[in-house]
C-alpha cells in the first residue's frame, strides 16, 4: 500500500555536474519496496512544475539494523531534476510509494543479466543484492557516455556481480553501445542458456535487449520509463503499447501495469 | 461546534461538497488503497462509451506554467466492463459514484443512460459533451445551444437519474449553453472542462502532444473557471458544480463563493493524491473562523455591492 511522506533530505552526494544521489527519510517506504519499484517526488510545493516524477528506489538505508530511508539516482535534465540535484539536507521533498511491479529475481541455476543504460543504473543496486542473497550469479552491462559517468562500480564488484563495461566515448571498457557486448555473449555457444536478462535505460536500449533476448532464446525483463502524471493510475498518460492478439497493440498504464515488463510483450514501435 | 459540510445537488446529496474530476481519478477503483473513498463527496469516473477504447498514442501530458495539457483521448474498458468490473469495488468501498458518458451520437448518451439507470450504485450521470480532444461527438453537442439541449432532452426521457451535463469552456458564451442545459431538463451542470490548447517543442517544431492539441487544466485555469461559474450563476437556477485548478480549500471556497454547488478536484489530485482530508480540514477550519454551520450557505454569496457589474445579462 502506497504512502505519502514529506521526507526530510538525509544527504544529496553529487557524482558528477549532472548526477546525484539523493537521500531521503522514508524508511516505511523503503522497507516495502522491491527492485524496480519507484517512488513519485516533487521537491516543494510550487505550482511549477506542477506534478511528481518517478524515481527508481535505488537503495534502502539503513543505519544500527533499522531502515532509515531510501535514495534515489537523479540525473539533471530538466526543472524538477534540478531542484533534486540542488536539494540540501534538510529540505523536505514529498514522497510517494512504493509503486509499480518489481522485477522478479530469478535463483540459481539461472544467472541474471543487468543491463544499464546511463541513469538506468538506478534499479540495479537493489536488484543486484537480492539476486547475490539467493547465490544468483549475477552480471552487469553497464553503458554511459563517458567513463566519468560510470558509478558505483566498487559497490557491484563487492556483491560478487561481473562488471562489463561500455562508454559512447570509449574513455573506458567496450567503445560504443552496451548492446554489443550483450549481443556477443548472447551468441557465445559458451555461455548459460538459462539467462534472465533484466534492462533498464532508454526505450530503443530497452528495444534491442527484448529483441536479442528473443533472438537468442531468453527472455528479458526490461524497466520502462514513460511521462508519467500521476504514478497511481488515474491519468492514463504512462501508457505503452503491449501486443494484442487480434487488435494489434492494446495500452496499458505502465505506472501500474509496470514499470517492468516482460520484454516480448511490449509492442517495439 | 458543529459544521455541516453537506450539499445538495438536486435530489443527490452529497457528505461534502468535494468530488473527485472525471478524468483525473481512474474509475475510482485506482485510489481505493490510499484514500478512503467514501469520505469524498462524490467520484466522477472516467468518461465512458458503450464499447471500449484505445486512446491517442503517447506523448499524451505535457506540463505548462501552473498547468498541464491533456490529450488521452478518452481511453476506456467501456459501460458494460466498468458495471462488470468496476462498480462492485466502489458499492463495497462506498462511493458515492457519479459516471461520466461520452457518445457520438445522442442515440449513444441514451443507451448508455438506459443501462446505467439499473445499477446499483450509480448516484447521478454526467454528460461529457466537452471532451475537446476527440472529434466525434461529445464537444460537438456542447459547443452549441441546440446540440446541448437535444442530448439532455433525449438522455432526460430516457433516466430518472439526475443528469450534469459537464460543459465546455470553449465557447463564446457559456451561460447560454447552461441555460440551454436547463431548461432541457438538467438537475446541475458541472463546468468547465479543459480549456483546448498546445505546447510546441522550438527545437524541434513539433508539437509536444502526439494529438497536437490538447486541454489544459491546473491553476493557470482556474480564475477563469471562477468567472465562468459566477457568470452562469446569474443564468441558472440548477446548482453549478464548479472546476478548474483547485488546489486548496480556499480555491474551493472561491468557486462555491462565486456560485457553485459542490466542487470537482482533479489535476491537483496527480501531484497530491492524499488532498482530500486537507481540503475537508481547511474547509472546517473556514466555517469555524466564519461562525457559519453549514457550508451550502455560502454558495453564490459574494458580495458584489461595491462594484456592480452590469455586463452579466441575468
Amino acid at each position: 500500500m502506497p504512502l505519502d511522506v514529506a521526507a526530510e533530505v538525509l544527504f544529496n552526494t553529487h557524482l558528477s555536474g549532472d548526477y546525484n544521489v539523493l537521500g531521503l527519510a522514508a524508511p516505511e517506504i523503503a522497507a516495502s519496496a522491491g527492485p524496480g519499484q519507484f517512488v513519485m517526488l516533487k521537491s516543494g510545493n510550487r505550482l511549477e512544475p506542477l506534478l511528481r516524477r518517478p524515481f527508481s528506489v535505488f537503495e534502502t538505508l539503513e543505519a544500527d539494523g533499522t531502515t532509515t530511508g531510501l535514495s534515489i539516482l537523479n540525473k539533471r535534465i530538466g526543472p524538477s531534476t534540478t531542484l533534486l540535484f540542488e536539494a540540501r539536507p534538510g529540505d523536505r521533498v514529498q514522497c510517494l510509494g512504493p509503486l509499480g511491479r518489481p522485477f522478479v529475481p530469478v535463483a540459481p541455476p539461472d544467472e541474471a543479466w543487468l543491463i544499464a543504460g546511463g541513469v538506468g543504473l538506478a534499479p540495479f543496486a537493489m536488484l543486484a543484492e537480492r539476486l547475490r542473497a539467493r547465490g544468483t550469479a549475477v552480471r552487469l552491462y553497464y553503458g554511459a557516455r563517458r567513463a566519468s559517468e560510470l558509478f558505483f562500480l566498487d559497490a557491484f564488484e563487492q556483491l560478487g556481480v561481473r562488471l562489463i563495461l561500455t562508454t559512447e566515448d570509449g574513455s573506458r571498457g567496450l567503445h560504443g553501445r552496451v548492446t554489443a557486448p550483450l549481443e556477443r555473449d548472447l551468441g557465445d555457444r559458451a555461455e548459460p542458456v538459462r539467462a534472465m536478462l533484466y534492462a533498464c535505460g532508454p526505450e530503443p536500449m530497452l528495444a534491442a535487449v527484448a529483441r536479442l533476448a528473443a533472438a537468442h532464446g531468453r527472455q528479458s525483463q526490461v524497466s520502462v520509463e514513460r511521462v508519467m502524471g500521476c504514478g497511481l493510475g488515474g491519468c492514463y498518460s504512462c501508457v505503452i503499447p503491449l501486443k494484442a492478439t487480434g487488435r494489434g497493440a492494446h495500452y496499458v498504464r505502465s505506472c501500474i501495469a509496470g514499470p517492468v515488463f516482460r520484454g516480448d510483450e511490449i509492442e517495439w514501435r | 461546534m458543529a459544521v455541516d459540510l453537506a450539499v445538495g445537488i438536486g435530489a443527490l446529496r452529497l457528505a461534502n461538497p468535494l468530488i473527485a474530476a472525471s478524468g483525473c481519478f481512474g474509475y475510482g477503483t485506482e485510489y481505493g488503497d490510499v484514500i478512503d473513498l467514501s469520505s469524498l463527496g462524490a467520484v466522477a469516473v472516467k468518461g465512458l462509451f458503450l464499447t471500449e477504447r484505445e486512446g491517442h498514442p503517447p506523448p499524451r501530458i505535457v506540463e505548462t506554467p501552473a498547468g498541464m495539457l491533456n490529450a488521452i483521448g478518452l481511453q476506456g474498458i467501456g459501460v458494460h466492463r466498468f458495471i462488470a468490473e468496476k462498480m462492485p469495488e466502489l458499492r463495497a468501498r462506498g462511493a458515492v459514484v457519479i459516471v461520466n458518458i461520452c457518445g457520438t451520437t445522442i442515440q449513444e448518451y441514451v443507451e448508455l443512460a438506459r443501462i446505467l439507470s439499473d445499477v446499483e450504485g450509480v448516484a447521478a450521470l454526467e454528460l461529457n459533451i466537452s471532451c475537446p480532444n476527440i472529434k466525434e461527438g461529445g464537444i460537438t453537442f456542447g459547443c452549441s445551444v441546440h446540440g446541448t439541449a437535444d442530448v439532455v432532452r433525449s438522455v432526460r426521457a430516457a433516466t430518472r437519474l439526475p443528469i450534469i451535463p459537464k460543459l465546455t469552456p470553449n465557447v463564446t458564451d457559456i451561460s447560454s449553453i447552461a441555460r440551454a442545459a436547463e431548461e432541457a431538463g438538467a438537475d446541475a451542470v458541472s463546468l468547465v472542462n479543459t480549456f483546448l490548447a498546445m505546447a510546441i517543442d522550438v527545437e524541434t517544431r513539433r508539437p509536444r502532444l502526439s494529438n497536437i492539441v490538447g486541454g489544459l487544466s491546473g491553476p493557470a485555469i482556474r480564475p477563469i473557471a471562477v468567472r465562468m461559474v459566477y457568470e452562469c450563476r446569474h443564468a441558472v437556477r440548477i446548482p453549478i458544480i464548479g472546476m478548474g485548478g483547485i488546489q486548496t480549500a480556499a480555491d474551493v471556497l472561491e468557486f462555491m463563493i462565486a456560485g457553485a454547488s459542490a466542487v470537482q478536484v482533479g489535476t491537483a489530485n496527480f501531484s497530491d493524491p492524499m488532498i482530500w482530508p486537507k481540503l475537508v480540514d481547511g474547509l472546517r477550519a473556514y466555517l469555524e473562523r466564519h461562525n457559519l454551520r453549514t457550508i451550502a450557505e455560502l454558495t453564490g454569496t459574494i458580495d458584489t455591492s461595491a462594484r456592480e457589474k452590469e455586463w452579466i445579462s441575468s
